[in-house]
């Protein structure tokens, strides 16, 4: 079975954001930027059931402007096989990644489809849930445990009270969390061989899907700061500003 | 038109998140939506819709009570949401696992772009939202005819649990759609409160060393009556387990008191936790950058500190 990964090209998790002057979003010229890491873990997982004889191709997919193939030459680098890019320059939306997803794969034909939970920048957690919708496919989100079986699969995945285990039938949409793999580092040769991977390239309207956004941003802006407080000398002095200063125990 | 929102339950109770959601909803009745419906779907869930029945505000219940909605799997429940959707203006879930799983899900069979994880109501179609983990914030105005939503539940104060007397009524939907099925749940089981609804937490990071260690954190918590969070650091270490994890992509919690042992304060970490109302920040590098939020510092090795703040709250209790 061939495993579809889809990756996002983001600000780098080691950037500290800045909100633009005119308040229409946060400055990214001239910062550094990555693949979404919840994706990291999405190639790395796919890899791993390549790997292990479940998966014969991993085709990494990514969605935006043409600067989103170094993204997918660093899936490629990690070990993906070949990429498609979905260049537009419109601002995109999880709804409209989730219906160019759909296209591609009713293309592609994979059995299993992992994405990153979220994307560090918007924070939106939806990409994978549409997906899996708009397929009629059932979904395994916040996933820390894949397990391929004969057409179908048990995902165990990360909630809020501890670990669920659910059991689902193929093909699937799965969401990775933190702790399903740890991504490996691409090598150098691997960095050279991922250059000659096919990228291929399509635009939302080779697909027939309108991208519009739906969202529109009215403004962006800083969060109130929090000031640092004061540093205090012992236990007994915490505890003493704690129950008379702050009154919280 | 009425706002739904969807319980989050465990057949027996509602998760105190339920509260925090059905406020934002109070919010966008007051910005001129209608009157406050909530679903209850689940198995022999009725103990919950009963519970639902008295929260302030909720003018109407729905009992969705049928084996394939009794875990929540979105594949079933969505086509469930699908179905009453036409009714409602608004959708509206908390910003749980659960609300995020499903909540997608059903926007995207509704062709609309859901509105994730609010923080603010503007109007009944412009929202605040954190971006970036929280570094920025976004007002965001949607166009779609029905706005599908999550909430942050630390920046909505819940409504009263008690109080309302709501009519119930019988709600259905597809059923199983045969795509997928639970297996088995491995909760953690607590004495102490949970993280998100906690008065108190204490935190460990990385600087704990071992899971062993955090009977430390915990003599603390049991003084104070706190919740025990972690950082992704020693989550990640298999110090506890992931639903301990505070941050950017884990709980996002605003307690009256967070106290950070041990966690240098990465800005993911951050993100979870930095609308508490008073942090404290314990480390032994006093560059951390925890402490640059932290209203109040100590710097010193946690083993020291800890025992020496359990036996100060013991020696003040007495």
């Amino acid at each position: 079975m061939k495993a579809l990964v889809a990756v996002k090209r983001v600000v780098d998790y080691n950037v500290k954001v800045r909100v633009k002057a005119d308040h229409t979003g946060v400055e990214t010229a001239n910062v550094k930027m990555s693949m979404n890491p919840f994706d990291e873990i999405a190639v790395e997982e796919a890899l791993r059931l390549r790997e292990a004889g479940t998966v014969e191709e991993v085709i990494a997919v990514s969605c935006g402007i043409q600067q989103c193939q170094e993204t997918i030459r660093t899936a490629l680098a990690m070990g993906a096989d070949r990429g498609v890019l979905v260049q537009t320059d419109v601002e995109l939306q999880p709804l409209a990644v989730a219906k160019l997803l759909k296209a591609v794969i009713q293309k592609e034909s994979p059995e299993i489809v992992i994405i990153g939970k979220q994307a560090i920048d918007d924070d939106c957690n939806q990409t994978g849930q549409m997906l899996a919708a708009l397929l009629g496919w059932p979904q395994a989100t916040f996933a820390s445990k894949v397990a391929i079986g004969s057409g179908d699969a048990e995902v165990t995945r990360e909630v809020d009270g501890g670990l669920e285990t659910i059991k689902l039938k193929l093909p699937m949409v799965v969401t990775t969390d933190l702790r399903l793999n740890e991504p490996r580092y691409a090598s150098l040769p691997n960095i050279m061989k991922a250059k000659k991977k096919p990228i291929d390239v399509v635009s939302p309207d080779d697909l027939g899907v309108n991208v519009s956004p739906r969202l529109i941003t009215l403004k962006v802006e800083e969060p109130a700061k929090r000031q640092g407080g004061v540093k205090v000398g012992s236990v007994e002095e915490l505890v003493t500003k704690l129950k008379t200063e702050a009154r919280v125990i | 038109m009425p706002v739904l929102v969807i319980a989050e339950h465990d057949n027996k109770s509602l998760k105190p998140a339920t509260l925090h959601a059905v406020a934002a909803a109070t919010e966008l009745s007051k910005a001129g939506a209608g009157d406050i419906h909530i679903l209850v779907a689940g198995q022999d869930c009725r103990p919950a819709a009963d519970a639902a029945a008295k929260v302030a505000g909720a003018a109407k219940v729905l009992i969705a009570d049928d084996a394939a909605y009794g875990h929540g799997l979105a594949e079933n429940v969505a086509p469930l949401v699908i179905g009453l959707a036409p009714q409602y203006s608004h959708l509206l879930a908390p910003a749980t696992t659960q609300g995020k799983n499903l909540m997608p899900r059903v926007a995207a069979l509704l062709d609309v772009m859901q509105i994730s994880d609010i923080s603010g109501v503007v109007s009944q179609d412009t929202f605040v939202r954190p971006i970036y983990a929280g570094n920025a914030l976004a007002t965001v105005q949607s166009k779609d005819g029905v706005k599908v939503i999550t909430v942050r539940s630390t920046a909505f104060p819940p409504v009263e649990g008690e109080g309302g007397g709501a009519a119930i009524e019988p709600a259905s939907g597809p059923g199983s759609a045969g795509l997928s099925e639970f297996v088995k749940a491995e909760l953690s089981k607590s004495e102490r409160p949970e993280l998100t609804a906690a008065r108190v937490i204490i935190s460990g990071g990385r600087g704990m060393q071992s899971g062993d260690n955090f009977h430390l954190l915990e003599a603390v918590a049991d003084k104070l009556g706190a919740a025990v969070g972690a950082s992704r650091a020693a989550v990640d270490a298999g110090f506890v387990p992931n639903d301990y994890q505070v941050g950017q992509t884990g709980k996002i919690v605003a307690p009256e008191l967070y106290i950070a042992v041990g966690i240098s304060g990465a800005i993911q970490h951050l993100a979870g936790m930095k609308d508490s109302k008073v942090i404290v920040a314990i480390n032994k590098d006093e560059e951390a950058p925890i402490f640059q939020i932290a209203d109040y510092g100590l710097i010193g090795d946690l083993f020291k500190v800890l025992p020496e703040l359990d036996a100060e709250l013991a020696k003040r209790q007495q």
